[in-house]
Parts: C-alpha cells; sequence; structure tokens
C-alpha cells in the first residue's frame, strides 16, 4: 500500500503493507534509525515518537491507522543538537548506553510542551520508559534543567 | 565479571587464543598492521597511538562500548601521559589483531571491569614512551639535550631558548626513533586529566538519534533475518513447511538451522510476519525437561549433601577441610541459614542483532560485541577461512552486561548469510532475546558459621549449587575448566573479613538450561547470601550491624574505610526520620570496594519506599569520577530489579518469560535518591562497571529486617509479597 506520511514536517512517500508498525516504516522504510525497537509490545518506550505532539509508541501503531497525524522522531528535537533537553542531557551525561534514549527524549519532549514545570510526580507518570543501564535520575535531572527549574547536585 | 580475573583456567584458554600481549607488540604494531581506521597521513608512534598533520592524536581502543564510557577514560589516559590538549583527543577502535588485545585478560574483549583496571599501566606507559620520542625528536632538531625539553598540551618546548614546535610536525621524525625501554611517567602533580571529570565522547550522538547500533547498521543489498528457536532448550528443528512464510510478501528465504528456523526478507516486518506463518516441529528427544520448582528442590538438596571442596590454587580439598574442622573446635555454637536466587535475564535494550556479509575469501561482520577476537575465530571456523579474512566492525551496543560475549548471534547471522548469498542483518525479537539468553544462574548458596565465645565467627562453610558458566558460555570453549568445580559459578570466597577459616564446597547441578557471565557474575549471589548472613551473625550475638563489621575489618582495611566513609556519610548514627529503616552491605571485587546503606520505609505492609541509597566506591585512582558516578548508579539500578523482580523460571525446559511485561524492571519513578562519594586512593584501577551491584539485595535485605523483623532469603522479594512503593 502507498502511504503519505507527515514526518518532521515533510511529505514522504511509502509503500508498505497496512499492517506494519510506523516503528518499522520509519527504520527500514526511512532510515530514520533514531527511534528504537526495544519489546514490540509497547511495554519500554525504546519506539516513542510524538503524533500530533503526542508520545506514542510506534512499534504498536499500524501504519493504517496514522493518517495525517503529524509524526515528530528524535531526528527532529533539532538539527544542532540545540534544543534545551539535548542540551540538559549532555550537560547531565545521562546516556550510558544510549538505546533508550531517543525514546527517553522524546517522551521528556512531550512532557514539558503539556507541563513546563513539572513536579516530581509529573515526571515520574510521564517519563514510564525503561532504562536498563539506570540513568533514571540523571534523566530527572536533566528534565528539570532543561525545564529552567533548580536541580539537586545529586540524587 | 570478577571471576574471570581470579580463574587460572579461563586464563589459559584466553592465553592460548591470543597469539601474544600488546605489550610484547606495540613497538610496531603498525607497521605490520595496515589499520582501515588510521588516515593514510597520520603518524604511528605506536601501536595504540598516532599523530595527524593537524594535531589530532587518535588512540586506538580494544574496548568495546557498551554503555560503560570506558573509551572516555582511556582517552584521559592517554592525554594525561602524552600532555595533550584535551580537543585533540580522538578514540576509534583497534583493528582485531594480536597487537591490541586487553593487557589484562591477553584478549581484544570487553569484560570482567577490565577495560580501564587491566590498561591503565600499559596504557601509560605506551603514552609516555610516545612523549619521549617527541621530545627525542624535537631535541635532534634543537640539537639540545632532550633532558633540557618539555611537553605542554601538544608541544615540545625548550623552555631556555622559548622555542616550541607542535607534536604534528614531529611525528613523522619520532616514529623512526626507538622507543625507549625504561620511561619515567608523569608525576602526579602534574596530572591534568586522570582524576578529573571528563564529559563522555559517545554521549552527544546519543542525543540526537546520529549514534550507530548494530540494528542500525545499513549495507548494500542487505536482507533481514529474524528466527525463532526451539523453545525447551536443546531441542532441534524436526522439519518445517517453508511454504506460508514464502508467500508473505518479501520474504525471500526460510532458512532452517539446527534448532532454529530463520526467515530472510526485505524488512524486518516482512521476516517477521513470514515467522509468525511458520509451524516448526521441534524435535525435543533430546531437550531439557526440566522445571524450576523441581530445580529449586534439588539445589538445596545440593547444598544439603555436600559436593566438591573448592580449593585454592596453593592448597588443597584435604588441607582445606582439616583446616576448617580445626577452626571449628573452637566454636560455641553454629548458624546456618540457606539463600536462593533465580536465573536472571540480561534484557540488554538492544535486543542481539548481527550484520554479516560472506565472500568467496572474507568475510565481514557489524556487531555489537564485547568479544571480537572470539567472534572472529569461531565464524572464521564456520566459514572454513583464515582468521585474518574475516574482519570485525564494532557498533555501539545498547547494553551488554556480559550478554554479548557470547557468540550464539554472530554464528547464526554467518550461517544464514553463507547459505542466502546475501547480506544478512539478523535481528532477535525480543521474545527470543528473553527466551534465550545465558542466563545468571539459579543458586542455592548455604552458610554455616562457628561462632566463637566473642560472638565472631571463627570458621564459615560456604556450600553452593548451580549450573556451570563454562559449560555453556562462550561456545563451551572453556569446558574443560568447569569440572569439577567451574570457579567462575561460584566465585572466589569472600576474603575481605577477619574469619580464621574459611570453606568453599561445590554442587554442580545441570538442567540443561544455558548459563553465562551477568553484570558482576558469583557476587550477585554470594555477596546477597554473606551480608546478609553477616548481618544475621550481629543480630545474634546482639551487635550493630556496623560494630560487628568492624571487628571483622582490619582497621587499616579498604573496606573499613570505606564503610565508615558511608556511615558517616549516610547519617546512620543519627536517628533516623520518623518510619524510617537503615540496612547496609559491601563488597570487594575486581579491586575496588562498594558499600551501599539504603534508607527505606514501609508504605503498607508490604510496599517498600526507598528513599536514598548512599554509596562509597574505593576504586583505587579514580580516573573519571563523573562516569564512575553514573557506574555506581546503574549498577544500583541493575541491582534493584533483581532485588524485586528478577526471575526467569523454566517449564519443560523453556523459558516462561518472553518480555518486559513478565520480566519486570524498575521504572524512574522506583529509583530512589542515590549519593555516591568517591574514595580516592592510591592503588591502580579497579572496576567500577559490575561492583555496585552485589551489595543492593542484602543493604535492602537488612534495611527491611531493621523496619519487620523479617529476613528475606530468597530473590526477588516478589515471592515474599513484597513490591516497591
Amino acid at each position: 500500500m502507498q502511504y503519505t506520511l507527515n514526518i518532521n514536517g515533510a511529505q514522504r512517500q511509502v509503500d508498505v503493507d497496512d499492517d506494519t508498525p510506523l516503528l518499522w516504516v520509519l527504520r527500514d522504510a526511512l532510515s530514520l534509525t533514531g527511534t528504537k525497537f526495544g519489546c514490540g509490545m509497547a511495554v519500554c518506550g525504546a519506539c516513542t515518537v510524538h503524533l500530533d505532539g503526542r508520545p506514542t509508541r510506534s512499534c504498536v501503531l499500524p501504519v493504517s491507522a496514522v493518517g495525517s497525524a503529524r509524526i515528530a522522531t528524535i531526528e527532529s528535537l533539532s538539527s544542532d543538537r540545540s534544543h534545551a533537553l539535548q542540551q540538559a542531557w549532555i550537560a547531565e551525561q545521562v546516556p550510558q548506553c544510549g538505546y533508550c534514549q531517543s525514546g527517553m527524549l522524546m517522551a521528556a519532549a512531550a512532557l514539558l510542551s503539556s507541563k513546563p514545570h513539572p513536579s516530581d510526580a509529573d515526571i515520574d507518570d510521564a517519563m514510564t520508559n525503561l532504562c536498563r543501564c539506570g540513568t533514571y535520575n540523571r534523566v530527572r535531572r536533566a528534565i528539570k534543567r532543561a525545564a529552567g527549574m533548580p536541580v539537586e547536585e545529586q540524587t | 565479571m570478577s571471576s574471570l580475573a581470579q580463574n587460572p583456567a579461563r586464563r589459559a584458554f584466553i592465553a592460548r587464543a591470543a597469539a601474544s600481549g600488546f605489550l610484547v607488540a606495540f613497538g610496531d604494531a603498525f607497521a605490520t598492521t595496515p589499520s582501515a581506521h588510521a588516515t593514510s597521513a597520520a603518524t604511528s608512534l605506536n601501536g595504540w597511538i598516532s599523530v595527524a598533520p593537524d594535531g589530532v592524536v587518535t588512540l586506538l581502543s580494544n574496548t568495546s562500548e557498551i554503555g560503560q564510557g570506558t573509551g572516555t577514560a582511556l582517552a584521559q589516559i592517554l592525554a594525561n601521559e602524552l600532555d595533550l590538549d584535551w580537543h585533540a583527543v580522538k578514540i576509534d577502535m583497534a583493528p582485531v589483531t594480536p597487537a591490541f588485545v586487553n593487557a589484562k585478560w591477553r584478549e581484544y574483549a570487553t569484560y570482567g571491569s577490565g577495560g580501564v583496571a587491566g590498561q591503565f599501566s600499559p596504557l601509560r606507559q605506551a603514552a609516555a614512551k610516545a612523549r619521549s620520542v617527541l621530545i627525542s625528536a624535537a631535541a635532534a632538531q634543537w640539537k639540545v639535550a632532550a633532558e633540557e625539553c618539555d611537553t605542554d598540551l601538544g608541544f615540545v618546548v625548550h623552555a631556555s631558548s622559548g622555542r616550541r614546535l607542535p607534536y604534528a610536525d614531529l611525528a613523522q621524525a619520532a616514529s623512526h626513533l626507538p622507543l625507549p625501554a625504561q620511561v619515567a611517567l608523569m608525576p602526579r602533580e602534574r596530572w591534568r586529566y586522570i582524576g578529573r571529570d571528563a564529559a563522555r565522547f559517545d554521549i552527544p550522538a546519543k542525543v540526537d538519534g546520529s549514534a550507530v547500533y548494530g540494528i542500525d547498521v545499513k549495507r548494500p543489498g542487505m536482507l533481514t533475518a529474524t528466527l525463532v528457536q526451539s523453545p525447551s532448550f536443546g531441542g532441534r528443528l524436526a522439519d518445517v513447511d517453508a511454504a506460508p512464510a514464502m508467500r508473505v510478501r518479501g520474504v525471500r528465504h526460510v532458512v532452517k538451522l539446527d534448532d532454529a528456523v530463520a526467515v530472510v526478507a526485505d524488512n524486518y516486518w516482512s521476516a517477521k510476519k513470514g515467522l509468525a506463518a511458520l509451524k516448526p516441529i521441534w524435535d525435543n528427544s533430546q531437550a531439557s525437561k526440566h522445571n524450576s520448582a523441581d530445580y529449586a528442590v534439588a539445589l538445596a538438596a545440593g547444598v544439603r549433601d555436600g559436593g566438591t571442596v573448592f580449593a585454592r590454587r596453593d592448597s588443597s580439598a584435604e588441607k582445606e577441610m582439616t583446616a576448617f574442622t580445626e577452626a571449628m573446635r573452637s566454636a560455641q555454637k553454629t548458624m546456618e541459614q540457606l539463600y536462593m536466587v533465580p536465573f536472571l535475564s540480561h534484557a540488554t535494550m538492544e535486543p542481539m542483532n548481527a550484520t554479516v556479509r560472506v565472500g568467496s575469501h572474507a568475510a565481514e561482520l557489524w556487531i555489537p560485541t564485547q568479544t571480537q577476537q572470539a567472534t572472529r575465530d569461531i565464524v572464521a571456523k564456520e566459514l572454513g577461512l583464515p582468521t585474518s579474512a574475516v574482519i570485525i566492525h564494532t557498533t555501539l551496543a545498547g547494553g551488554g552486561f556480559g550478554r554479548r560475549a557470547e557468540l550464539d548471534f554472530p554464528l547464526q547471522a554467518a550461517r544464514i548469510a553463507k547459505r542466502t548469498g546475501a547480506t544478512v542483518k539478523l535481528i532477535w525479537s525480543r521474545e527470543e532475546d528473553m527466551r534465550h539468553d545465558f542466563y545468571r544462574p539459579a543458586a542455592a548458596v548455604k552458610l554455616t558459621a562457628g561462632i566463637g565465645a566473642d560472638g565472631l565467627p571463627v570458621a564459615i562453610r560456604f556450600d553452593s549449587a548451580c549450573e556451570s558458566l563454562l559449560v555453556y558460555s562462550g561456545g563451551g570453549a572453556s569446558k574443560a575448566a568447569a569440572m569439577p568445580v567451574d570457579p567462575t559459578a561460584v566465585g572466589e570466597l569472600p576474603g575481605y573479613y577477619k574469619i580464621p577459616s574459611l570453606l568453599s564446597v561445590v554442587n554442580t547441578i545441570d538442567i540443561g538450561v544455558p548459563v553465562g557471565f551477568w553484570r558482576s557474575v558469583a557476587a550477585s549471589q554470594n555477596c546477597f547470601a554473606y551480608e546478609c548472613f553477616v548481618d544475621e551473625l550481629a543480630h545474634a550475638a546482639k551487635s550493630d550491624p556496623v560494630a560487628y563489621r568492624r571487628s571483622l575489618l582490619a582497621p587499616d582495611s579498604r573496606e573499613r574505610r570505606g564503610l565508615d566513609e558511608a556511615i558517616a556519610r549516610s547519617g546512620w548514627n543519627d536517628v533516623a526520620p520518623a518510619g524510617h529503616f537503615r540496612g547496609l552491605a559491601l563488597v570487594h571485587a575486581n579491586g575496588s570496594v562498594v558499600v551501599h546503606v539504603v534508607e527505606l520505609s514501609l508504605a503498607d505492609e508490604h510496599k517498600v519506599k526507598l528513599h536514598r541509597i548512599t554509596t562509597v566506591v574505593d576504586c583505587g585512582v579514580a580516573v573519571n569520577p563523573l562516569n564512575i558516578r553514573a557506574q555506581m548508579e546503574g549498577g544500583i539500578a541493575f541491582g534493584l530489579s533483581a532485588t524485586f523482580y528478577g526471575e526467569i523460571t523454566i517449564k519443560d525446559g523453556a523459558v516462561e518469560q518472553s518480555n518486559f511485561h513478565d520480566y519486570r524492571l524498575i521504572r524512574l519513578a522506583d529509583m530512589p535518591k542515590i549519593d555516591v562519594s568517591i574514595l580516592e586512593s592510591g592503588e591502580s584501577p579497579g572496576g567500577v562497571g559490575e561492583e555496585a551491584v552485589g551489595p543492593v539485595a542484602p543493604a535492602i535485605v537488612n534495611a527491611l529486617f531493621a523496619a519487620t523483623g523479617r529476613r528475606i532469603r530468597e530473590l526477588p522479594f516478589s515471592k515474599a509479597g513484597f513490591t516497591l512503593a
């Protein structure tokens, strides 16, 4: 099937099966490999992208259900790592293996869009992505830093 | 993987596998080993180090980036000894040749917390020698004595005349000079980089999706494969009708392997759909038939019925048994406890994958691996190629933790690539990754102490029962070293407490479930058992857990210093907030000491709220404190998942779990505050990647005892009904 998708502000044509998850359309058909495959059942969040600004787990979303929604991937946060979250991620030295971090960043970006000054509870609720390396406390600090909130020295 | 270092059999195997150590070979490694990584204009000063015309100095590393940040630390060591401008340092993967083996393991591989610990001294030496020939080259040009010259951030300088030359201008001449046999290292007061926080080189590419992991590799004409393996361990593929998969759009091949069937397609989704259409028939006649419940009974019996005495190298079973029996004579009473741990999965976030191209005379792999040399060798053997014809391109890895030290997935990918004639990227589903790991062994550890009149142990006997790692890990290449006792599976006896006699008795009980090296290895069960048991001994002696441990630690020991620091940092001696309780545990592994103090409360009877973990680490020279803190946090998170939730169960020889919904990991909201302090010591660097894992569970058990009076002796806590609040 031919689909025209609105990805990172551009119209992109793909020819894929209807049931292909958006994740694999991004990775295999469009070479946007920043979005990662972790579990295939929307549990780990490594595949998180934005659909019309909402954080969405792309591994279980068939391309046929995307329609005209605006899709944003990690590659669209900025062209030069200048997004406040990317800067904060570097400043707090968040990633270890880094594999889950695209999803973390996209979940965090959606959180800050809806709540520019999130509480700890807001961060707990929004950041359900799995990280095996244990970067969680740094993720929390980096979100606060990007939000211009005070960051505890070491938590 | 603490035990590898101490295991002579494993080391001997590694020594056989590697032609020579890099110390022997580094003088002219580059001259004899042209590398695709070296730009033609760059000049090699020795095997590891080359200088480009623009002054950029490249260090060729043998250590995979699996999340632990070793590359940056190696660059710090290089920049420190070679006196470089930090912005002129680059790191790249070395070719897989004997010149570039890890000096400690004598193998091109990443494990055992040995990336820095094993290479600190040899790399300092190599860099200091490079600096020495650069100085000599400048001195010759200026016609002055080398002793009159010094270096300054990428320049050789002659102070009395004010002359300066950049390394880039001297590299060519320096490369023709013989490297000195002896060289002075940078004195500590001139250390610019070792011991300072350094931002990691690999992090920027990990915030914009541009970092390339194995799963992201793209090659011309590449096809994508996925597979299903026999659910029961040891089962074989009897038959499969390929037709239903071949009818799926995009499917190109169905490849039958001995114990698996793979579908090869234009993309992952087509391969996955093709695989779902297949109904493989498994021959389970030789497969494991075991169940976890029965195995737990067998393990408990295994530590009751005795086994093989695991004698230290300089001793014998008879001697150790005699010494133990002798020591026990002074015991006033004995105490015995049994501790149980389950199989655990590595569960790296990036599932196993490998991309392989097989040509008629050569093969190439693009692979997130911790074991380049063994991978090259086994693939060469499989394809009938000389090892020199197999090229390994190491990609970033989405986690390792020991899983990527295994050889199953590259071997499968090579077989599929050969059979199809295509460049193939094999990607495992999460389900395959969960069900076909090399698990942390399920284990029983029974501790028996003879207690003296002063309440302190006069002797402790460890009875361990579990499978052998070496029977399964690394394709079983070191299987012979596992008999009668696999030292990597049961680990060394913890020697940091002053106990007159320790005895280790081992029962290896095999049920056909593959086991391997899991972040912290045997410390993951031993530290749990030992540090819980010592707490129980303290309680029985009506002593405080800290005072009791202090009386067992030498006053000038690193453990005692670490313990005292953790007590001070955590406020242990202050009254805890209402409803808060504390527990502690410590470990000495891979040359490092780690102490955790946990503070928790109970939200209700079975909901544990972790407030804070105070961690003290003495890892000798702390090369990159910033990253050492991250590794402590990471080890704690790894330990927390295992403490509360981690459990792989077996039914009819197959794993029951399949994905993250039934193999639970902790989430951000579960993570307590963590306060890490690094106790600087003059010791040569120890490991930091694995050492924080072991003490997590016992520190929480001990805090929970303080809170409830109840002792948990079996992991995970979910078995006793406890979860995180």
